[in-house]
């Protein structure tokens, strides 16, 4: 509702509708008895202060007459949407649950039916079925029906294919049970959203069948009777037309407004993750001095939306120029908000505020944008889990890649284009002059995601940052790309930000591990320790809950309890404390990330100690 | 349970070549292979939501339940927990609730969840209804279909060892299938391994893992990441 209300369409679709349907409501019990009262002394009058819109050949007042015969017009809308909504979801269900030929048959009568006026439909129906009231709803409820069987279909036929329906058909569910328990209801929403559109067609309809001497006959009337009655006077007295043309455009405009509105408010409900790529919002300075010489340097970063969901809660993070850092942890960590915020893609509403972070020794918050900008696009690459989602389907890969160097470092077309073949060619595409002509379609999934590190290798990264670049690749693939994201930060001496959540996969390609839970760093330390040396005890129970090719069959495999809370309710004490065997007391306040040594930190009161603490943030 | 000969063709590709595979009462058989491999068709074909040419013998065809691989679109999000499980439920109306609970307590979960909803579960939960539900028809076999691959690396393993507890609670067959060749060798007795539509070796599980004969299965071995590099 208050997505509604933000829209002015929403707005004046709403009061119309609502103006409408309370003068339908009202509308007879006020003004039913002055428009049947006969005058014949004031018959055929024109607009004035008495009869703002006329009065017709018996003298009664036409203003009371389309107050009156509202209620008439939408119900006889309402039954029309009514008749055409029942027989069209029937249409539409109909092939669900009939045998495929059958089903066949229906969809196929259903496509020639919509191809058919509707108007024309309606009017040919109400013929054969008499004229009269009756006749032009059953018309209009017929000629609406194949679109909204049409629309069914669709959306039934999306939901057919889910798993659900297919674990149904798998467990013997009857077809029309399917239909009823699994189909009907998950379009459900859409169907209503549409049919308040109809209604307003359908009023419009009505009203022009009644128009058009169709439709409502003497001594009944509804809107577009009136219409037909004024008509004849239009160049004599126009307000006699032009009240009940009013009254059938501004409702069935509002109808219209309203079911847009509706299903422009229900398609923005559920927000997805990451979308639009905006200035998250400042960044104030005020944490110590960024890490001499590295190359990327976050101190406290925090990024938070409203409601109070913050999957990121103070993380700081230093990457040297040649390191290949692995960020870990699951799904709704804040791993990959992480990267975003980082790359300065978290979208609106997102809040990101960090104490400092700065890419190259350049503190970002500081730059205008567009040095920002310049600085990301030129010292920065990012990889995504879907290289198509940043591969444009349209353009030819080579273009594409090129484009970073027209684009950020003013290179003329040529260059760009042989620079493009070259760094193909560095990622071990074959025959690069012929790939960088080709679409990405034609790519398979590790080619794509070769170009796109190609693409990020086309200015001259510092960082390199790959958010779960294997994630949808095959084991053999995958090895190749990391052999060949290690390849890249050897040779262009980059650093590395790698984000999965396989620790596995971390392990045989990072130095350093970075184990977060819940927006934060639970345990930092060097790949080398990673099997005997880790201490936090998430971090343990990652690793002897992932089976490997030792693993002994005969036991079952760790497990950890219970689930991580979610970015909107982590509370105050130790995040992993209610799944933790080790938690006491004490865990109730939240454990320091507490450097060992130079390279390990753990977020832990019952971390085994055997270096000496030394504190830090 | 024996599939015969099992090819699947879309137009011209052929998906499934000549797949004879057999999966012995009470045991576990692993189909491991990459993306493409023609690993999911078996799966679909075995369970008859694809067409397939050859047989598939030695059970009754309205005895196979599927779980899938995203547990996120496997249950009707306006059916309860407890909904979603009754479906697959031939016990009269008066022992149904009973029946849920049991089916809900044997994958290791409250029964409490039978009135809540499925945007209310996490991942691990939504994939132990899927495998309520598909226990509740009482299945001669279970075809498996990368059931851990969108859960998190801690749920994983709690669902592998349901699996495994399931088996040997119920005596169940399974047809498991993962691109995951270190989770396919902790859960199954036979492991397959397919690659284009075709099997290229077939064995018990430590066989294939500790001494492959084909090489692509060597290549698959080394390519399985492992922790410490």
């Amino acid at each position: 509702m208050r997505h509604l209300l933000r829209t002015p369409s929403g707005v004046i679709g709403l009061a119309l509708v609502a103006v409408t349907l309370v003068i339908a409501a009202v509308g007879p019990a006020i003004w039913g008895q002055e428009a049947e009262t006969v005058n014949a002394a004031a018959a055929l009058q024109g607009s004035s202060a008495e009869h703002p819109l006329g009065t017709d050949h018996l003298g009664r007042d036409i203003l009371a007459r389309v107050l009156a015969g509202g209620q008439f017009t939408v119900a006889l809308a309402f039954l029309a949407t009514a008749i055409g909504a029942g027989l069209g979801t029937l249409l539409g269900v109909l092939p669900a649950v009939l045998p495929r030929r059958a089903g066949r048959l229906v969809t196929g009568a259903v496509n020639a039916l919509v191809a058919f006026p509707a108007l024309l439909l309606a009017m040919f129906t109400a013929v054969i079925s008499g004229l009269g009231a009756k006749g032009a709803v059953l018309g209009i409820g017929i000629a609406f029906a194949p679109s909204i069987a049409r629309l069914t279909q669709t959306l039934s036929a999306s939901v057919a294919s889910a798993d659900y329906v297919a674990a149904a058909r798998l467990l013997r569910v009857p077809r029309w049970r399917i239909a009823t328990r699994h189909v009907l209801p998950n379009i459900g929403e859409p169907i209503i959203l549409n049919l308040t559109a109809a209604l307003g067609s359908s009023l419009v309809a009505m009203s022009g069948m009644s128009f058009l001497g169709l439709g409502v006959q003497p001594p009944s009337y509804d809107w577009g009777r009136l219409l037909f009655d004024g008509f004849s006077r239009i160049y004599v007295d126009p307000m006699v037309a032009i009240g009940p043309a009013i009254a059938i455009v501004a409702a069935g405009i509002g109808f219209n407004l309203l079911g847009e509105a509706l299903a422009r408010s229900v398609a923005r409900a559920p927000v997805g993750g990451k979308q639009a790529v905006g200035k998250g919002a400042a960044m104030p300075s005020s944490g110590e001095e960024p890490v001499e010489g590295a190359v990327l340097s976050v101190k406290d970063l925090t990024v938070t939306f409203p409601d109070g969901v913050t999957p990121v809660r103070g993380l700081s993070l230093t990457i040297m120029p040649g390191e290949i850092v692995g960020l870990v942890g699951e799904s709704g960590s804040g791993k990959s908000m992480t990267a975003n915020a980082v790359g300065g893609l978290v979208a609106y509403p997102g809040v990101v505020t960090a104490g400092h972070m700065s890419l190259c020794g350049e503190e970002l918050s500081t730059l205008s944008e567009a040095k920002r900008r310049k600085l990301l696009g030129t010292s920065m690459a990012m990889v995504f889990q879907d290289p198509m989602a940043s591969l444009n389907p349209a353009l030819k890969v080579g273009g594409q890649l090129a484009e970073v160097s027209l684009v950020h470092q003013g290179a003329k077309r040529p260059a760009a284009w042989a620079r493009a073949i070259d760094r193909l060619r560095q990622v071990h595409i074959p025959d690069p002059e012929k790939r960088a002509r080709q679409h990405p379609h034609e790519f398979s999934g590790g080619m794509r995601q070769r170009a796109v590190i190609a693409m990020g290798l086309m200015g001259t990264p510092r960082l390199l940052i790959a958010d779960e670049p294997t994630t949808a690749l095959d084991v053999t693939v995958q090895r190749q790309i990391l052999k060949l994201l290690r390849e890249v930060s050897a040779e262009a001496g980059a650093g590395a930000l790698f984000i999965s959540h396989d620790i596995a996969v971390v392990s045989e390609l990072c130095d350093r591990v970075v184990v977060m839970y819940a927006g934060r760093v639970v345990e930092e330390l060097p790949v080398a320790d990673l099997v005997d040396g880790a201490s936090h005890p998430y971090t343990k129970a990652l690793l002897a809950s992932l089976p490997d090719m030792e693993t002994d069959r005969d036991k079952p495999l760790a497990s950890i309890p219970g689930h991580q809370p979610s970015p909107a309710d982590v509370g105050e004490g130790c995040a992993f404390a209610s799944r933790c065997a080790l938690a006491t007391d004490r865990c109730v306040e939240r454990p320091p990330l507490t450097r060992y040594d130079a390279a390990h930190a753990v977020a832990c009161w019952h971390a085994e100690t055997r270096k000496a603490e030394v504190a830090i943030g | 349970m024996i599939i015969e000969g099992m090819t699947v063709r879309f137009g011209t590709f052929t998906a499934v070549d000549d797949v004879t595979l057999e999966v012995p009462p009470g045991s576990i058989v692993g189909l491991v292979g990459e993306s493409g491999s023609g690993k999911s068709t078996v799966a679909k074909a075995v369970c008859g939501l694809v067409p397939y040419t050859g047989r598939v013998e030695g059970l009754d065809p309205r005895r196979i339940q599927m779980v899938f691989q995203d547990p996120y679109a496997s249950l009707n999000p306006r059916m309860t927990v407890g909904a979603s499980v009754a479906e697959g439920l031939s016990v009269p109306k008066a022992r149904r609730a009973a029946e849920i609970e049991r089916l809900l307590s044997l994958v290791s979960l409250p029964t409490g969840l039978a009135g809540r909803y499925p945007r209310e579960l996490s991942g691990g939960q939504r994939q132990r209804v899927a495998i309520a539900r598909a226990l509740g028809a009482e299945p001669s076999l279970l075809v498996a279909d990368e059931i851990t691959s969108a859960l998190d690396v801690s749920v994983q393993g709690a669902v592998l060892n349901l699996i495994r507890s399931l088996r040997a609670e119920l005596n169940l067959s399974m047809l498991f299938i993962s691109h995951n060749l270190a989770v396919v060798r902790y859960v199954s007795d036979v492991v397959a391994v397919m690659r284009k539509g075709r099997l290229v070796e077939v064995g018990p599980a430590e066989e294939v893992v500790g001494s492959p004969k084909h090489d692509y299965t060597r290549e698959l071995l080394e390519a399985v990441p492992r922790l410490g590099g």
